[in-house]
């Protein structure tokens, strides 16, 4: 041992922001989440779509465009019943998905959302079947006032849900990712609206125009206060969802936009007609992506022991520093 | 009840509703600087728990070929190399190079010290896994514990990202969450865990929580007195973000060296503004919608 010089191993690394910390041997502090994907993130799009669409339908029902709510009625209960398959399919023990309903835990999203996932998937599906088949208008209209109650749950649960966890990205988001979620909630429901139902689309244009706004600016008020946690959504794969999801979100809004100045009618509209299809593709595209881009930027947090340490340590020392 | 969520809180098993004659909290008193890195405690987990074993693996961190906790790893040593400067150390008059007398040669300036740390399940007072956990599966035992119910966890991974500490994990092939149960089994018996019971050196210290931190705290001085001033408890605090650990323990050095979080908070404290911030959105998104509509001519 005489004259060797030891060499450190315990990493003293700086992150990109210039800061120094140490880890063990650079490795995870927390886990990253064992969720898969596109499960989990196809589960948060379809619940989202859901959601918007059956607050636009039982609005469209109330001011008389009976196709837009129709669509919005059948969009909501496929999406959900995809949201249901999607969250059992990501089970580690699939054959045990009725153990989320043994009890009802307030301090678990997980627990919350479920309960509400299966209130809101029964009283759409009863009201989507009761609407296309013609039986028990009125129960089918109960069902689906019912399911646009909890229709606004729907498009924000699942960002508590990803927000209760560890995970600095997500936690620390826990302000703004309710408003991005909505946001886009609405946003893909607008553009299925616009899809299905253009003649009577007016409102989910609006509404499209609304939400990716929505979504927007919460994204951009997000990554202005996690400073250096806002990180993951800007770089590597996550960074690409994330864009991918605000260029499509951008240019489908200014589709609808466009199509709500220049209405598809009968007369030269074929071209528009077009365009406002192209524009609710992207709206939805834009949805799906942007929740690949909030679900990677997740494992992205976890994996890497800056993101946890450097804000702990640095909450530490300053409380310290008043403590002394 | 105060502090449900986030706080110190006396009495973690009446918290969880058992009645007041329930046994003293148990936990770990883990003293690093004792432990000799024997890794006796991983080995005597696995045996006592069934814990699948898994292919030897050389992960090139010193002697830890481990690597971290997680559903087939209960107890994790972690070995850290670390280069300090030399202390002024009692003159034990160990042979040298050299004749005798002519010993001006050059002493290097760094000393090598290892850090060995047995790594385990917090069992904290405000466990986020036990929160978030969706079926009930994760559950409070009379001991103050946090353990898994295999027959009822579907494996929905919620456990995994919420704890701070990245401990539970599921289990490839089985498809559920796993962690360190503190041997409930063995506890139900009288006996102490297995950890405890293997570690040849008394560094993993099992007893009431209360009188560990004492021990703890008593140790902590004992070791600065000698000089060893970076020596600090780390999860013994009910003040801190997790209500303080049941199983906590002494370290060498700052605790993210070992891999740990520095100031680890319950996910769960924030719990009741995240469903106000959701609410407000959920609001927005109906207004929003009420307006689109309102607003619209066709």
């Amino acid at each position: 041992m005489t004259g060797t010089r030891a060499s450190t191993t315990t990493s003293t690394r700086a992150s990109e922001s210039g800061v120094e910390y140490r880890s063990y041997y650079g490795q995870p502090v927390i886990k990253r989440p064992t969720w898969k994907t596109p499960d989990v993130p196809v589960y948060f799009f379809l619940g989202g779509l859901a959601g918007g669409s059956s607050v636009l339908a039982e609005l469209g029902e109330l001011s008389g465009r009976f196709r837009l709510a129709r669509a919005g009625q059948v969009t909501a209960a496929a999406a959900s019943a995809g949201s249901v398959f999607a969250l059992i399919h990501d089970l580690g023990r699939p054959e045990r998905f009725l153990n989320m309903l043994r009890v009802f835990k307030p301090t678990s999203p997980l627990s919350v959302g479920s309960w509400v996932l299966a209130s809101y998937g029964t009283l759409a599906g009863a009201g989507a079947v009761s609407r296309v088949a013609g039986v028990l208008p009125p129960a089918g209209r109960c069902a689906t006032a019912g399911a646009a109650a909890l229709g606004p749950v729907m498009t924000t649960y699942t960002a508590v849900l990803v927000a209760d966890t560890a995970v600095p990205a997500w936690h620390e988001g826990y302000r703004e990712l309710p408003f991005v979620f909505a946001g886009s909630a609405l946003a893909s429901a607008g553009g299925l609206g616009m899809l299905a139902a253009p003649r009577e689309a007016g409102p989910a244009r609006l509404a499209a125009v609304a939400g990716t706004g929505m979504e927007l600016a919460a994204d951009r008020l997000m990554s202005h206060r996690l400073g250096f946690l806002a990180e993951p959504y800007h770089h590597g794969r996550a960074g690409r969802w994330m864009r991918a999801g605000k260029v499509l979100g951008a240019a489908g809004a200014a589709g609808a936009l466009g199509a709500l100045v220049r209405e598809p009618g009968r007369r030269g509209g074929r071209v528009a007609s077009v365009l406002s299809a192209i524009s609710a593709s992207a709206l939805l595209a834009s949805s799906l992506c942007t929740r690949f881009g909030v679900f990677e930027a997740g494992r992205a947090s976890a994996d890497d022991p800056k993101y946890t340490v450097v804000p702990q340590r640095e909450r530490l020392d300053a409380r310290n520093a008043r403590n002394v | 009840m105060s502090n449900q969520l986030y706080g110190p809180v006396d009495d973690v098993a009446q918290q969880a509703g058992y009645e007041p004659d329930h046994p003293p909290r148990m936990g770990f008193l883990t003293d690093t600087s004792v432990c000799i890195g024997c890794k006796a405690c991983e080995v005597a987990c696995k045996e006592w728990n069934g814990v699948p074993g898994t292919e030897l693996d050389l992960l090139g961190t010193s002697y830890d070929n481990t690597g971290d906790l997680g559903a087939n790893t209960w107890r994790h040593v972690a070995f850290v190399e670390q280069a300090k400067p030399r202390r002024e150390l009692v003159d034990l008059g160990m042979p040298a190079m050299g004749p005798p007398g002519g010993q001006e040669a050059e002493q290097p300036d760094q000393d090598l010290r290892w850090l060995m740390m047995s790594d385990v399940c917090k069992h904290c007072t405000h466990a986020a896994c036990l929160d978030v956990c969706p079926t009930g599966s994760l559950f409070r035992t009379e001991y103050g514990t946090v353990v898994v119910q295999e027959d009822i966890c579907n494996g929905c991974g919620y456990c995994v990202p919420a704890c701070p500490y990245g401990v539970l994990d599921v289990r490839p092939g089985d498809g559920r969450a796993w962690k360190c149960t503190l041997c409930y089994d063995r506890l139900s018996d009288g006996m102490e865990p297995a950890c405890a019971k293997a570690c040849p050196t008394d560094s993993i210290q099992f007893g009431p929580v209360e009188e560990l931190r004492e021990r703890g705290q008593q140790r902590v001085e004992e070791l600065r007195a000698a000089g060893i001033d970076e020596a600090q408890l780390y999860g013994a605090d009910p003040g801190d973000g997790v209500g303080g650990d049941g199983c906590f323990f002494l370290l060498l050095d700052e605790p993210e060296v070992y891999g740990l979080p520095p100031d680890p908070i319950v996910t769960t404290r924030d719990l009741p503004s995240m469903w106000k911030h959701a609410a407000a959105a959920a609001a927005t998104v109906a207004a929003t919608a009420v307006a689109a509509f309102v607003g619209s001519r066709r």
